[in-house]
Order: C-alpha cells, then sequence, then structure tokens
C-alpha cells in the first residue's frame, strides 16, 4: 500500500490550511466589508476576469479552428510562433510589456506612425489603460495555451461530422457555431475553468508591470493578499479572510461554469 | 476558387500572420534590447545597436550571476526530482491500488487542485515561520514536491500501462517497489519527459512563493532579481534585457528541443 503513505506526506504540506480558525472571529469579515481597497481589487480582478477569458476563448478557438483546416500552408510555423509566448516566464515577459508600453515606447511609437494615435498614450499612467495593458498582457501570454488544447480536441473530431455538414449545405460560420463548439464544449469549460482559476490568482504580471497602480487601478487580490501579509504592517489573519474570498470565488464560478455547460446540452 | 473565397482566405492568412507576428515580436523586442542603452529601450528603438557588451558588463556587475544561477537552477533541478518521485509513485499507487476510500481521497485532491495560491500562502508562510525555514531551499522545495496536477497527470496516464506487464512480474517473483522502479519507469519513460518540462517550467519560472521565502540576495533566483532591477526607480532596462534573456532561454532550449514532448505534456492531462 503506498498511497496512504504518500497520501500523509502530503497532507503534512497542506494542513496549514486549517490554521486560519485560529485567526478567525467576525472581527476581519466586518473589517473586509468596510475595506474600499478590498472592493477595489475585488472589482479589479472580476473585471480581469470578464473582459479577458472570453476574448482570449474566442480568439484561441478562432486561431484554432484556422489552424486545423488542412489547406493552409505553413501550418506547423504559425502553431508554434502563437504557442512560443507560453515558454516566457510571466516575470520576463511583464518586463517586457513593461519596456513596450513606455509612454515614448515601441508601441505607441508604432501607433503613432500607422496613425491609430495622434498623441502618445500614457499606457501605465492613467487607470483605464493600465488595465488594458495587463489584459492585453495576459492575452499575449495565454492565447497560444488555450489554443494548442483546442487544436488537440478539434484533431479528433471525426472528419466525417464536416462531411455530413457539407452535404447538408451548412454554411461555413454555422459549422463553427453548430458543430464546432458543441463538441469542443467540454475542452472549453476546462479551459474556462483553469483561466478563471489562473485569473483569480493573477500577481506576477501586476506586481511586474504596473505594481497594483496607477491609484490601485490594476490591484488584484492576490496583490492584495501580498502587500497585507509582506508589505504593509504584517496582518496574517486578515489576509487570510481575504484569501478566502477568492476560494469562494472560485468554487462559485466553477460551479457557475459547469451548471451553465450542462444546461445547454 | 471564387473571388469569395480567395479574399476569405488571404483574410486568413493575414490573421495568422498578425498572430505571429504579435506573439513573436516581444522576443524580437528581448534581443533588440540587450543591445540597446536604457534610454533607448524607453525610446522605443528596435533596430539593433552596440551596447550589448556593455549591458552584459553592467549586468555582472550588478548581479552575482553564479549564485543567482546556482540558486534557480539548484532549486529547479531537486524540486523536479523529487515531485517526480512522489507524485509518479502517488498517481501509479492511485491507479494499481484498489481500495474503499481511493476514489473518494482522490476527489479530494481534485477539489484542491481548484485552491489558488494565494489562498494558502500566508498560512503556509506562518507554518514556514514556525519551523525556522524562511530562506532556506527546503521552504521553496517542500510545499511543492507533492504536486496534485502532477499525480492526476500520471494516474491518467497509468490507465495506459498493460496491467499483463505488471501481472507477469509478479509471477516471475517481483516486489511491488520492483515492479515500480524496473518495470513502469522505463516503460513509462515519455510521461516521466513530458512531467519533467511541465515541473522544471513551472519551477523556473516561479515568482511568488520565491519573493515571500527568499529574503537575502544570495538566496535569490534569477526570477526575482530580474523582477527587482526592472521595479528600481530608474531601472537600466539594457541590463535588464540581459537578465531576461538569461531568464527565458532554458525554457525556450527545452521547448524548441522537446517541442513534441512539450506539448503533449500540456494536452495531456485531459486526454
Amino acid at each position: 500500500m503506498i498511497w496512504p503513505i504518500i497520501w500523509s506526506l502530503w497532507m503534512s504540506f497542506q494542513t496549514g490550511r486549517g490554521m486560519n480558525t485560529s485567526f478567525g472571529g467576525f472581527s476581519n469579515i466586518k473589517r473586509l466589508l468596510g475595506d474600499p481597497v478590498f472592493f477595489r481589487a475585488l472589482v479589479n480582478t472580476l473585471t480581469f476576469l470578464l473582459i479577458q477569458v472570453p476574448v482570449m476563448i474566442f480568439l484561441g478557438l478562432v486561431l484554432a479552428v484556422v489552424l486545423n483546416s488542412p489547406t493552409i500552408k505553413g501550418r506547423a510555423f504559425f502553431r508554434t510562433a502563437i504557442f512560443l509566448p507560453c515558454v516566457t516566464s510571466l516575470v520576463a515577459y511583464s518586463i517586457l510589456f513593461k519596456s513596450m508600453f513606455a509612454t515614448d515606447g515601441v508601441i505607441n511609437n508604432t501607433l503613432i506612425a500607422v496613425h491609430l494615435l495622434g498623441d502618445p498614450i500614457s499606457w501605465l499612467g492613467q487607470p483605464f489603460y493600465a488595465k488594458v495593458v495587463i489584459i492585453l498582457a495576459i492575452t499575449w501570454r495565454w492565447t497560444g495555451y488555450n489554443m494548442i488544447f483546442y487544436l488537440a480536441a478539434l484533431q479528433n473530431i471525426d472528419p466525417a461530422i464536416y462531411e455530413a455538414a457539407r452535404i447538408d449545405g451548412v454554411p461555413r460560420r454555422a459549422q463553427f457555431f453548430r458543430i464546432i463548439i458543441p463538441i469542443l464544449k467540454p475542452v472549453i469549460l476546462f479551459t474556462a475553468i483553469i483561466s478563471t482559476i489562473g485569473t483569480l490568482q493573477l500577481f506576477d504580471e501586476v506586481n511586474n508591470i504596473t505594481a497594483g497602480g496607477p491609484a490601485d487601478a490594476t490591484l488584484t487580490l492576490s496583490l492584495y493578499i501580498y502587500n497585507l501579509t509582506f508589505r504593509f504592517m504584517p496582518s496574517f489573519g486578515y489576509a487570510a479572510t481575504v484569501s478566502y474570498v477568492i476560494v469562494l470565488l472560485v468554487a462559485v464560478l466553477s460551479y457557475v461554469q459547469f451548471f451553465v455547460a450542462r444546461d445547454r446540452k | 476558387m471564387t473571388l469569395f473565397d480567395r479574399v476569405q482566405r488571404a483574410m486568413v492568412y493575414v490573421l495568422l500572420s498578425l498572430a505571429a507576428f504579435v506573439s513573436i515580436f516581444p522576443f524580437f523586442w528581448m534581443i533588440v534590447g540587450s543591445t540597446n542603452t536604457s534610454a533607448d529601450i524607453i525610446r522605443g528603438k528596435a533596430s539593433f545597436g552596440d551596447q550589448l557588451l556593455i549591458n552584459i558588463v553592467n549586468f555582472l556587475a550588478s548581479v552575482d550571476l553564479f549564485s543567482v544561477l546556482f540558486n534557480s537552477t539548484f532549486i529547479a533541478v531537486t524540486t523536479t526530482f523529487f515531485t517526480l518521485v512522489v507524485s509518479s509513485l502517488a498517481g501509479y499507487g492511485f491507479e494499481m491500488f484498489r481500495s474503499a476510500f481511493r476514489e473518494r481521497v482522490f476527489a479530494v485532491l481534485l477539489l484542491m487542485l481548484s485552491i489558488p495560491f494565494a489562498a494558502i500562502m500566508v498560512p503556509l508562510f506562518v507554518m514556514m515561520a514556525r519551523m525556522g525555514m524562511i530562506n532556506t531551499y527546503s521552504a521553496i522545495i517542500l510545499p511543492t514536491i507533492s504536486s496534485i496536477f502532477i499525480i492526476f497527470y500520471f494516474r491518467q496516464s497509468t490507465k495506459a500501462f498493460p496491467g499483463e506487464l505488471r501481472d507477469a512480474a509478479r509471477i516471475d517473483g517481483l516486489n511491488e517497489w520492483q515492479i515500480f522502479f524496473r518495470i513502469y519507469i522505463p516503460v513509462m519513460r515519455s510521461t516521466y519527459a513530458a512531467a519533467t518540462i511541465i515541473v522544471f517550467m513551472a519551477n523556473w519560472n516561479n515568482y511568488l512563493w520565491p519573493l515571500i521565502v527568499l529574503q537575502t540576495n544570495e538566496m535569490k533566483t534569477i526570477t526575482l532579481v530580474i523582477s527587482s532591477l526592472a521595479s528600481a526607480y530608474y531601472p537600466d532596462f539594457g541590463l535588464v534585457m540581459v537578465g531576461t534573456i538569461l531568464a527565458t532561454l532554458p525554457t525556450l532550449v527545452v521547448f524548441f528541443v522537446l517541442q513534441r514532448l512539450f506539448v503533449e505534456g500540456m494536452v495531456g492531462s485531459i486526454k
């Protein structure tokens, strides 16, 4: 019997979570409900989640469907190129984005050169644009990752299904929404949950690109927990309370996603 | 081919090329940046300069390269080794041995998989502090070696391990440990290779937990070093780019050498 040993070994690393109870009490919850910074962090995190995850999943799906078509030339090159961002560390690419989105930086210069922009935007200095940069950055890093999952799933679809659709005269766009998406639903659900969990613990990017600023516009829950524990006066108990909000969010959102996916069957 | 088809086809290529360009550009930017001065990088100069040597010299002057690379490599390699031993054993055990509680315990594990790290880092830190492990390698290595994701990955992959092989080995008189080490590991080597890549990358790139636990300069990893260099009030992006290349290179090399395994490893968990 090997696994109980492993299990107990594993448990010994994890029991720490129980420690929160000794810090507990209602005072932390009271502080949480009256904490404007917490609500800003919560709203920011949910904003990133609600905008970034659907955009990324849609982009990943479109790219996967296009790359799955056998008539496209150079598929291996495009696949590798689009997947490439996944090999960078979160910190490394955050630094690259920070330098590219400088006010006189390469992004502004390019946008001005192609006349998409009149004056340079202070990307990292304005609350709205700072959020945009964070969303662009995460989308850059993870779209290829999601695309790989969809590609793998698309390759398992029986070609006879497309053939039947063609014979029945189903137009291309309807194929995408009526055939491909329903078949890929489990994979989409899986990536949606993974991305949701990932976005809820967003930390590396915001800490390295904007450090939560300007004026807490990109502060996320994870960064707030970090600040509470290790940057301001250490307040482990309150930080743990904020942590539980993340656990709760993951639980609720995963449940909702499962429910939505099941309902439409 | 009708005109409409042709336009549509052209649009597909435009879309793909744009996506490929956007994906590759930051890599190009990183390499170009390492050859320019910090001021040029901030000004968006996207052509090669002649500052590469100076940036490397500056980088070496502000970073103890040997200790940083040693820390990163040591942590990533030991963690990978122990994670593979412990988690593959667990995954194998979950699939191979029947028990009344097996599925229930596994369900609990899967549930834990969805608990984000941010939610457990505070208690974990308190625990490590009580055990006096702050600023040690063990504080990084111990919490990571039992990876639920890798256990899950190995359990899934073990479903493909032929049961007859195990039965034959038992008849030949091998005990369970011998079966695991002499038969299972060699047969499953491609699973091990894929898992190695996943775990190594995750640990080489790990940021939040080392940031919390490693507090002195001589313990810092490359990820922590480039992050603190880049968050200075007036960061020297030239030398930061050199550091970024250094941090990205190992995973980039692994990706290009073992591309098939790499992608297989990522997708494998949902087969």
